[in-house]
């Protein structure tokens, strides 16, 4: 593999004394999309927020195109957030502003875009996920789940990032939507050529968006390969949990980790 | 299991010096951040007209009637005295030095740093701030800087005006009730009045703007826990701004006036 994209050595992070990440290993070249799998509570987000620097791992590196991102400081943080762009589990989108402010949000305060030259992007960009231009002037609070995802992508996708994190795309929508919404997820990210890295336990979606997969297990990564490997994966814990068996090695977990 | 008293006194002011080192820290980032660029001028002048504007019925009905219970009050104790030519006197020391600013901060403590306190919260547990993050955009800076800019500022303002509603409350109970010849009233209290007096008032509102406004950003910024966790924050940034002011006019008090 070329010099990784995302590469992760030894990120660990505990809250008190839960451990939840326990030493990860992960590369993600250029223009891949890596979905990470695993249960509830398992530490996926964590692993994202990592990643993306808003939460800070106890130890290892992160490096974003061979620079290594902990400990950075606020002006060198900045730098590295341009190349980011995230879909939030619950769109997150800032509900005193209209959806064409949300999508906009990015160029204007970050980028210092005019608001009329932003508002024209944010309304393409609301067009490439099938979004009419009238939907702009309505607030985030007006529209349906499935709707304010789309926004919420239109967002991530407003300052045309290198890497795009998305945290569950598909949770809380119907089976039709999440189709969409992954389909979507697909279109953007090769448009853009970006890189791609998704926290999903919907297994159809993770099918759908990711080039490979990798299954997160009490803290650690315990498989990861192409998605056509995930069916022969010869890993009882990921067999369990590709099946949705409530029998196997893998047993619930009454609290949270 | 009874727990010695001597542990949880100490328990309590670990907790309480623990609380108050992450205050402090919370300000002194906020600060850093307020003084380097960019500046949010939209939010500032959004924040300005949620706490300075909107506020002023509320603040304007405190204070009249604050000032025509003044009146009231001084008068049936100087009635005894035969010194009810102080009453002006009274009416406009009181009002400037403490009672507008006081009343007005506590007012606007539960007005505005409630509300802040709970958008601010919902924006945490919503997200809404790592998203600002992933935005480029700091949220200290965005979010909470343009507050205490608005509160530090537009405090001293509506309580200038509190002040002079507040005489007039005066005033209006004195003319129209208490029979003073209306011009002898407001010359009383514009010869008694001093500069210090309304200066002192107009830097306890400025402290306690920063007060409300700090205490409303640091519990939103800290919750956690969906809608409960919200709901906490809120009662947290009323009550420690209430206590804050009071315990802080007392010693700006001491400093302007004890000799």
């Amino acid at each position: 593999m070329a010099s990784p994209k995302i590469s992760l050595r030894g990120v660990t992070k505990a809250f008190g004394a839960k451990q939840v990440l326990r030493g990860i290993d992960l590369d993600v070249a250029a223009a891949e999309s890596v979905v990470v799998i695993g249960g509830s509570g398992t530490g996926k987000s964590v692993l994202l927020k990592c990643i993306l620097g808003l939460i800070r791992p106890d130890a290892g590196s992160i490096k974003i195109d061979g620079v290594e991102t902990v400990g950075l400081g606020d002006s060198g943080r900045k730098e590295v957030m341009r190349k980011f762009g995230m879909l939030f589990q619950g769109g997150a989108l800032f509900d005193s502003l209209t959806v064409w402010e949300n999508v906009a949000f990015g160029p204007i305060q970050s980028d210092g875009m005019a608001p009329a030259k932003a508002r024209e992007v944010a309304i393409a960009k609301l067009g490439n996920v099938g979004l009419a231009p009238e939907i702009g002037e309505l607030f985030p609070s007006e529209l349906s789940g499935g709707m304010q995802k789309r926004v919420a992508l239109a967002r991530a996708i407003a300052r045309e990032p290198e890497i795009i994190f998305f945290d569950e795309p598909t949770t809380g929508l119907d089976p039709i939507m999440a189709d969409v919404i992954n389909e979507l997820i697909v279109k953007c990210v090769s448009d853009l050529g970006a890189t791609a890295v998704s926290i999903t336990h919907d297994m159809a979606s993770a099918r759908k968006i990711g080039h490979r997969i990798a299954m997160l297990y009490e803290g650690k990564l315990i498989w990861q390969g192409p998605v056509a490997e995930i069916d022969h994966s010869g890993n009882s814990h990921v067999e369990q949990f590709i099946h949705g068996r409530a029998e196997g090695p893998i047993q619930m977990q009454v609290r949270k980790l | 299991m009874t727990i010695p008293l001597v542990t949880l006194l100490g328990r309590m002011v670990l907790g309480f010096l623990a609380a108050a080192g992450a205050v402090i820290m919370f300000a002194g980032e906020a600060i850093r951040q307020g003084l380097r660029p960019p500046y949010y001028r939209q939010q500032i002048v959004r924040q300005m007209l949620e706490v300075g504007y909107y506020s002023l019925p509320v603040v304007g009905l405190t204070a009249i009637f604050t000032g025509m219970v003044l009146a009231l009050q001084s008068y049936t104790g100087f009635a005894r005295f035969s010194a009810e030519s102080a009453i002006p006197n009274v009416v406009v020391v009181s009002l400037t030095r403490e009672l507008g600013p006081v009343l007005a901060a506590l007012m606007v403590a539960g007005r505005v740093g409630a509300a802040m306190a709970a958008e601010i919260g919902t924006m945490r547990v919503t997200e809404q701030i790592d998203a600002l993050s992933t935005l480029s955009t700091d949220p200290l800076k965005y979010l909470v800087v343009p507050r205490l800019i608005a509160g530090v500022l537009t405090l001293p303002v509506l309580v200038l005006v509190a002040d002079i509603i507040g005489v007039l409350g005066g005033y209006l109970v004195g003319v129209y009730k208490l029979d003073f010849n209306d011009s002898a009233y407001l010359r009383n209290t514009v010869d008694f009045v001093q500069f210090q007096d309304v200066f002192s008032g107009l830097v306890k509102a400025a402290v306690f703007g920063f007060l409300i406004t700090l205490m409303g950003c640091y519990h939103g910024y800290t919750s956690k826990g969906g809608a409960q966790g919200v709901g906490m924050a809120t009662t947290n940034a009323v009550v420690s701004a209430s206590m804050l002011i009071l315990t802080s006019n007392y010693f700006i008090t001491e400093a302007f006036f004890a000799r």
